[in-house]
């Protein structure tokens, strides 16, 4: 057994039970004990004093790239789990494009074997859809279901073939999962290094329009009302994206969606100079996309926010803009960039934060955590909603720097993380 | 800007340019005309500098043109290309760059295939960069030398009216054309097929015309582009035949025109495509005389960059000063 923990003094924050108030929290074995301000202090308990500090059900991250199997050069699920930690997420699910793709239920068992040795953030597998993501035959959904899969994706890539899409939020049904799409049409977005707009006509640089992934985005929701399965877009990135997400679910279709971090704080200007760490697939878009995310955030159409922490080695990304590899680092950065550009504009206040980093992806994607009622497990976030830290990427805990906010003052740190009761993470 | 380094330490395109500095560089070109037009064709402004032209992708007149530039002010000059040398062993630009500057070099031309290389690289050296083409984005030492062309012509540069023809999309030359006629007051007009232009081309401050015929009737001048073959193979048109009677250039839409037009052409051309054999020969042509001025246009960024003072370029000429 381990010890107890006991958070004293925060203001606990939880939107799964309508809680903000000043308590303490009694963690112990592995689910929460008690919430209250006088729940006493059991002997031999670790204390944390989180005066001023906001206590959470701990950041779910649905969407990140560990790179174990493949190039443990640039992640591995350890250092991805701490890094994870570090930025206030108790869980994250990794995507299935490592090298070999994660598509059968002995690889999902290597990264739940991965994820649990690491003792850090727990990492649940996201399996591929089709077998090493070529978009041709299915992938064994139930036995990697079984080994631990909490989803299905071919992320990094589109699933091109209609049918083979509505053959796979057919097939999910089955197994209560999400089916997660990267939304690219692939011909339009061929060769793309950016955004399509006056600035790549300025740079010289092939663009990715609106349309690559609107055109995918309403086919998945189409694709989800004729299955009536669950069907999860990836990384919206468009104002057009959001109009058609708002489209399906004011017809119950069951579409859900994720926003990144840098698309509600970068725009494609980020790019000019050619700075490859402002490169992502999908790309930085327009001041009017970031400002209607923000607003989507808001109001729910867009249900959560997920980092697609996407590792680089250094050389890979020094190097010609279009031959750079797509995708920044998001987890120790996360949480900032969100109070930076959704909280300290006044768009979304704190407890709406936690539901969209919390509540909301363990409720959709049926992940244990989002909540601190008592009996659940305690996994736990501690931040300081007012701390200002300036981004120096050598002292991430992720192996990767490759992050368009370096040098840039944010504001919101995690002070601490537990997961299943046990502090994992403390700030210095 | 400092009289020391007129236009900073490099020239990786003309949008960053301000109208006083390419106007700079045109007048400084003046002088150095005349030195090509010698029997013997060398001054030892650079003498002791040295200059690598580093080109990642064929060219002939460009690389030529810069050589001479080069030789012309007494520089010494070694070529890299991208075959036959390291980087076809896969050494990273950069690597192939920090490599040269070890060699204590002076000053990189670099030609490359993909947009911002010329930027990546002056970042990253401490010697001066001069692009001369990097994938889509500019091609600042053409623009230069068709802006000389165009003022040796109208003695004027502003209030001109210039139609950039063809595949504006790929062109680097069409971009350095649109930043640096802008620049010097010109009006600036686009032709050619709307899958060939960039979707953003009403934000670029130009006019754009569907129909060669307008364009004609409304131009001083017309530049007109390469069609690159492989524009057909990738479907951006469906023929060199059909772009040929709608979009090229002939002598019967040329006389149909309410003025004389002058013509330029970046080359190669591709005869009987973009233009016709009449038209590039014809009495309006100065696809020729653009290449004279390309010499001297480099003789006068190599200059600048070098730490040349601007009013030291006649002595420079002479033989006296420089740097």
């Amino acid at each position: 057994m381990t010890r107890p923990v006991l958070l004293t003094g925060g203001r606990v924050l939880d939107p799964s039970q309508q809680m903000d108030s000043v308590a303490d929290v009694l963690l112990v074995d592995d689910t929460v004990a008690a919430i209250g301000r006088d729940i006493g202090r059991p002997d031999d308990a670790q204390t944390v004093d989180c005066a001023g500090l906001i206590v959470s059900p701990g950041f779910i991250d649905v969407h990140c790239h560990l790179r174990e199997p493949g190039r443990a050069d640039v992640e591995t699920i350890a250092s991805g789990a701490r890094a994870a930690a570090a930025g206030g997420f108790t869980a994250v699910c990794a995507m299935p494009n490592t090298d070999p793709v994660i598509d059968n239920p002995a690889a999902v068992g290597f990264v739940v074997r991965q994820g649990l040795r690491a003792g850090a953030a727990r990492v649940y597998p996201i399996g591929a859809i089709s077998v090493g993501q070529r978009g041709e035959a299915l992938a064994e959904f139930g036995e990697m279901v079984d080994a631990g899969a909490i989803g299905v994706s071919d992320d990094g890539k589109p699933v091109v073939s209609a049918q083979l899409m509505r053959t796979a939020l057919e097939y999910a049904r089955t197994f209560q999962i999400p089916v997660i799409d990267h939304c690219e049409e692939p011909t339009l977005a061929a060769g793309g290094a950016m955004n399509e707009g006056i600035v790549s006509a300025r740079l010289g640089l092939k663009g990715i329009p609106d349309e690559a992934e609107e055109i995918m985005a309403i086919r998945d929701i189409l694709l989800a009302r004729l299955t009536r399965g669950h069907v999860h877009l990836a990384h919206m990135s468009t104002k057009g994206s959001v109009e058609l997400i708002r489209w399906g679910k004011d017809r119950g279709i069951n579409v859900t969606a994720e926003v990144c971090p840098h698309h509600l704080s970068l725009t494609e200007e980020a790019v000019e100079g050619y700075d490859t760490n402002a490169k992502m697939n999908p790309p930085l878009r327009t001041a009017e996309d970031v400002e209607t995310l923000r607003q989507a955030v808001r109001d729910g159409t867009i249900d959560l926010v997920a980092t697609d922490h996407a590792p680089h080695h250094y050389d890979e990304k020094e190097r010609e803009f279009q031959n750079a590899p797509n995708g920044i680092v998001g987890l120790e950065t996360a949480l900032s960039v969100v109070v930076d550009s959704l909280v300290v504009p006044g768009h979304i206040d704190f407890g709406t934060l936690v539901d969209r980093m919390s509540c909301s992806p363990a409720r959709l994607f049926g992940l244990p955590g989002g909540t601190l009622r008592v009996g659940s497990p305690a996994d736990v976030t501690v931040f300081d909603p007012a701390r200002r830290w300036t981004v120096d990427p050598d002292l991430f805990l992720s192996k990767g720097r490759n992050t368009p906010y370096a040098g840039m003052t944010l504001t919101g740190r995690t002070i601490c993380t537990v997961v299943a009761g046990q502090v994992v993470y403390t700030l210095n | 800007m400092t009289a020391a380094a007129p236009l900073g330490k490099d020239l990786l395109g003309l949008e960053p340019l301000s109208g006083e500095q390419i106007s700079l560089i045109l007048d400084t070109a003046e002088p150095f005309k005349e030195i090509s037009e010698r029997a013997i064709k060398k001054v030892p402004t650079l003498r002791g500098s040295t200059v690598v032209n580093l080109f990642f992708e064929n060219s002939t007149r460009t690389r030529i043109s810069f050589e001479f530039a080069e030789k012309r002010l007494s520089a010494d000059t070694v070529n890299v290309s991208s075959s036959g040398s390291s980087v076809s062993k896969g050494e990273t630009l950069v690597d192939t760059a920090r490599n040269l500057e070890a060699m204590r070099i002076d000053m990189v031309v670099i030609r490359h295939g993909s947009s911002g290389a010329a930027k990546f690289l002056a970042g990253r050296i401490e010697s001066n960069v001069i692009n001369a083409g990097d994938g889509m984005h500019e091609h600042p030492t053409q623009g230069l030398l068709d802006l000389l062309t165009l003022r040796d012509h109208f003695k004027r540069i502003e209030g001109l009216r210039v139609c950039i023809c063809g595949d504006v999309l790929h062109s680097r030359v069409a971009r350095s054309n649109i930043w640096g006629l802008r620049k010097l007051g010109a009006e600036v007009a686009v032709c050619g097929p709307r899958s060939l232009m960039p979707n953003a081309i009403d934000e670029m401050g130009v006019t754009v015309f569907s129909r060669i015929e307008e364009a004609i009737e409304w131009a001083d001048a017309l530049n007109i582009l390469r069609l690159q073959l492989e524009r057909m193979t990738a479907g951006y048109i469906p023929s060199l035949r059909e772009y040929n009677r709608v979009f090229g250039v002939t002598r019967e839409r040329l006389e149909r025109a309410p003025r004389d037009v002058l013509i330029l052409h970046p080359g190669p051309m591709n005869r009987g495509v973009e233009i016709d054999s009449d038209v590039a020969d014809g009495p309006h042509s100065v696809i020729l005389p653009q290449v004279t001025n390309g010499v001297a246009v480099r003789m006068a960024v190599l200059y600048l960059l070098s730490g040349g003072r601007p009013e030291l370029a006649e002595s420079a000429k002479a033989g006296k000063g420089g740097a």
